[in-house]
């Protein structure tokens, strides 16, 4: 049959160490942007440079690096970094792999890095309007998990191991539980945004996350208790309890030291910075172990062809060939 | 090849879009500034209701506080090594009872008279990484300036909710920075987002009644015409309270205040 397609695994995607090294150099360094980010936000430091794109006036010159400066010039210093890599990496993939969807991915993260930045400068010259940092703080998570997924995608696991799929038989379906998961960590990543910058009280935010623990808890445990045997899915649950129990106790500590203690401090205390902080960067992370754990949960435990194409739009196969 | 040239244009687009956006920002803020100068020069201030200068009376007095003094809130001026200021927070400034920093004004009871914008400016200083005064009263479209004493950057960014925002950044030795306010507005308060401590409150009113207490709790109103009035204490954790008080001519009258602990 010289005319039939291959199947996936004969595209012999070469696995490139490099460009999957980058891959992960951006991600990490997207975190860091990130707890720069929320450096800013919890040393109350984002007006502490006034104009923007410049810094003082200047486009290079690198200012006194003392109170809010050096918070808000770090993180302006890191996006260039981040923006930079970025371009790096859509024409890397461009270039390198042959995979069109993950072209698009790589160019997808160009286009998020340059709104991000356009938001960033747009909430510093409007005197950070709550809306405007809000999705400031929760396109930056967005191009966080587009930056891991890109590096899961050029990883070794990724591209040379065959995947071991189990169908899934249950009930509300796995992915459809880790779909439910990531929608719920968005609604809670905007609420915390909007908290944080003065949108909004903070029981929206405290309240929901009770919805996403459960959520959380209810697809990590499916998965560990259905689907263990399969790694790739078992490592992102076991991570995503772990970081979930952690968040927690995070929130609570944030909870305590700025709404409770530090509402009438004179200047941002140091526990205060650390639990706000520590609690944006593991929420970062929550939301892209749940994003990988749906896509591997897409990949290893598919839902079965009968379920997913109703039976009258079926064709049998002589007819759709 | 179609493809490359798509991309091109893409980049060149957000390239554009980023620079445009660069200029409208700095065409914004001199549009904002010239509208600033605009409203106060298109204006014409209407002339001032004439005051018999020799039947005016003055109000004096005392603001207390009742109660146990919270612990004034200490300061970490690491952050910066050129601050050396006073490592205490103004927030309520209590000693043996008497409340400084209590803005006292006239709230109602001038009815339609209009005054006099001084022409001399107010002055903030910054000093120590803390502003000096903590608390000011301004006349609508008199000159408040702005001045750094200290040996670093500040920024002064007022966050009113009547009045424009703006934030501006002043080297050391910078030339004073000249602004005024349009609007009333009491406790408008203005910070150093460099120095998260430096808070201070701007209090705009149309008329030149008013008064801030000094670290004894006292005040002085002079050149109040006679009549019914309703005098205002306000400060920036107790909130406001409020006291009618008649002045006949050249009545010298003491009206005092007392906060009472818990009112936060």
């Amino acid at each position: 049959m010289p005319n039939q397609e291959p199947p996936l695994k004969s595209l012999a995607l070469p696995y490139n160490k490099g460009l999957h090294n980058f891959a992960v150099f951006v991600a990490a360094a997207t975190l860091v942007l990130i707890v720069a980010g929320a450096l800013v936000t919890s040393n109350d430091a984002g007006l502490s440079v006034p104009d923007w794109p410049t810094s003082f006036g200047s486009l290079y010159k690198i200012p006194r690096m003392v109170g809010g400066v050096r918070f808000e010039h770090s993180h302006r210093m890191i996006a260039e970094l981040v923006g930079l890599c970025t371009i790096i990496l859509a024409f890397w993939t461009w270039r390198a792999d042959k995979r069109r969807w993950l072209k698009g991915l790589a160019i997808g993260a160009l286009g998020t890095v340059i709104i991000q930045g356009i938001l960033g400068g747009i909430t510093v010259l409007h005197f950070l309007p709550p809306a405007v940092s809000s999705a400031h703080a929760a396109i930056a998570q967005t191009f966080f998990c587009i930056a891991v997924c890109i590096a899961m995608f050029t990883g070794p696991r990724w591209v040379e191991e065959v995947p071991q799929v189990e169908n899934d038989q249950r009930k509300p379906k796995l992915f459809t539980l880790a779909l439910l998961s990531i929608f719920l960590l968005y609604v809670q990543l905007v609420l915390g945004a909007m908290f944080r910058h003065h949108g909004m009280s903070w029981w929206p935010h405290v309240v929901h996350a009770a919805l996403v623990a459960i959520a959380l808890t209810w697809t990590a445990a499916r998965a560990l208790t259905v689907y263990s045997k399969i790694e790739a899915v078992r490592r992102p649950a076991v991570t995503i309890m772990f970081l979930l129990i952690t968040q927690l106790c995070l929130g609570f500590l944030a909870f305590l030291t700025r709404v409770q203690w530090g509402h009438d401090a004179v200047q941002p205390e140091l526990p205060m910075v650390i639990s706000t902080v520590a609690h944006v960067a593991v929420g970062a992370l929550l939301l892209a172990t749940t994003v990988i754990l749906a896509i591997q949960v897409w990949r290893h435990v598919p839902i079965a062809f009968e379920e997913r194409v109703t039976a009258g739009a079926r064709k049998p196969a002589s007819q759709g060939a | 090849m179609i493809r490359k040239t798509w991309l091109a244009v893409l980049a060149l687009v957000c390239l554009a879009s980023l620079l445009l956006l660069g200029a409208c920002s700095k065409k914004e803020n001199t549009e904002q500034s010239s509208n600033a100068t605009e409203e106060k020069a298109a204006t014409p201030a209407p002339a001032a209701t004439p005051i018999d200068p020799a039947t005016v009376a003055t109000i004096s007095g005392t603001v207390k506080y009742d109660g146990t003094a919270p612990k004034p809130g200490k300061i970490d001026m690491s952050q910066d090594s050129a601050c050396k200021g006073d490592n205490v927070a103004e927030t309520m400034v209590v000693s043996g009872g008497d409340l400084a920093n209590v803005f006292v004004y006239v709230k109602d009871g001038l009815g339609d008279r209009t005054f006099d914008v001084p022409k001399d400016p107010v002055v903030i200083d910054q000093k120590g990484c803390q502003y000096h005064p903590h608390v000011l009263g301004v006349m609508t479209g008199q000159n408040v300036q702005i001045k750094n004493d200290d040996q670093t950057t500040h920024n002064i960014h007022p966050t009113p909710k009547d009045n424009r925002e703006w934030n501006e950044s002043q080297p050391p030795a910078a030339a004073p920075i000249e602004k005024s306010f349009a609007r009333e507005e009491i406790m408008l308060p203005v910070k150093c987002n460099q120095h998260p401590w430096m808070k201070m409150y701007v209090n705009v009113v149309k008329h030149p009644f008013y008064a801030v207490t000094d670290k004894d709790g006292k005040y002085e109103i002079k050149g109040l015409p006679p009549g019914t009035y309703t005098l205002a204490f306000v400060q920036e954790k107790l909130g406001e309270q409020t006291q009618q008080v008649t002045v006949a001519p050249k009545d010298s009258k003491t009206v005092d205040q007392t906060f009472k602990a818990g009112a936060m």
